[in-house]
């Protein structure tokens, strides 16, 4: 069995590509499915985690955490369509409709 | 080397590759494809973590749910114009740096805890079986947040269907 610092390391880097493609694209999808890779990253680590330590309690969250990120997404691109209706645009820089 | 660290690092590479594929191409089918790549290899690497549920749960409920969402409403809103604008905001320079630092940070605090005392690895039969341990532990332990998750849902379904309703 690979050590289980070898699938923190994993984790830390999809985390940090879903970190940077938060904060990088403009496209609303795609920052979408970056804050999927995140929330795997972090399901990675619980998984784990549960390995190393032999408790199912990690498992049981990381299900927590798929049941939130269907939520999310739900409600994500439920708001993205209503944009899209609203404004011809999904780009996320493109929605400014508080500065007037 | 061995076949599972072999494994591991097959199915490693492949996540990050295309994970960094999903956050660089313009098209955002592309993107979603090489998102449910590595959905997959996670899922595998479930699989070696021995969580067969979850390995399961992630094929069904991600590819087969969440990225099927993804891709209908990439049908919904218009591509072309799209794939002509520029993919990355102004800020991407800063953004990135501070990204970069936050993975140096993690490559070290995970790189120093490989020589923490851990605890003893079992073997893996102690999470065996797995779907019926985790039944018992859901519906005994965690009842409270299971409910709490479905309200979750119920609220989210609801909001969905409002926000894209057309008026």
């Amino acid at each position: 069995m690979p050590p289980t610092w070898y699938y923190l390391m994993l984790s830390g880097a999809l985390f940090t590509i879903g970190v940077i493609g938060v904060l990088t694209r403009r496209n609303i999808l795609i920052i979408l499915m970056s804050i999927e890779l995140i929330l795997n990253a972090a399901n990675l680590n619980l998984i784990a985690f549960s390995r190393q330590l032999n408790d199912i309690s990690g498992q049981i969250f990381a299900i927590f955490v798929i049941t939130v990120a269907a939520a999310e997404a739900a409600v994500g691109l439920g708001i993205l369509i209503a944009l899209f209706r609203l404004r011809q645009t999904v780009n996320a820089d493109e929605i400014d409709l508080l500065k007037g | 080397m061995a076949f599972p660290l072999l494994t591991f690092w097959l199915l490693a590479a492949t996540a990050v590759v295309s994970a960094v594929l999903v956050i660089t191409r313009r098209n955002p089918v592309h993107s979603a494809i090489f998102l449910i790549i590595t959905l997959l290899s996670l899922a595998l690497l479930y699989l070696q973590l021995s969580a067969e549920f979850l390995a399961a749960v992630q094929i069904i409920l991600y590819i087969g749910g969440i990225m099927v969402l993804f891709l209908f409403v990439i049908m919904l809103v218009r591509l072309d114009i799209v794939t002509y604008q520029a993919p990355f905001n102004r800020q991407w320079h800063v953004a990135g740096l501070a990204a970069l630092i936050l993975l140096a940070e993690f490559a070290l605090v995970f790189y120093r805890s490989r020589t923490l005392p851990t605890v003893a690895e079992a073997p893996p039969t102690i999470l065996q079986p797995n779907t019926e341990q985790i039944g018992v532990t859901l519906f005994q332990n965690y009842l409270l947040p299971f409910e709490i998750a479905s309200l979750l849902l119920l609220v989210a379904m609801v909001g969905a269907v409002l926000m894209a309703r057309r008026r």
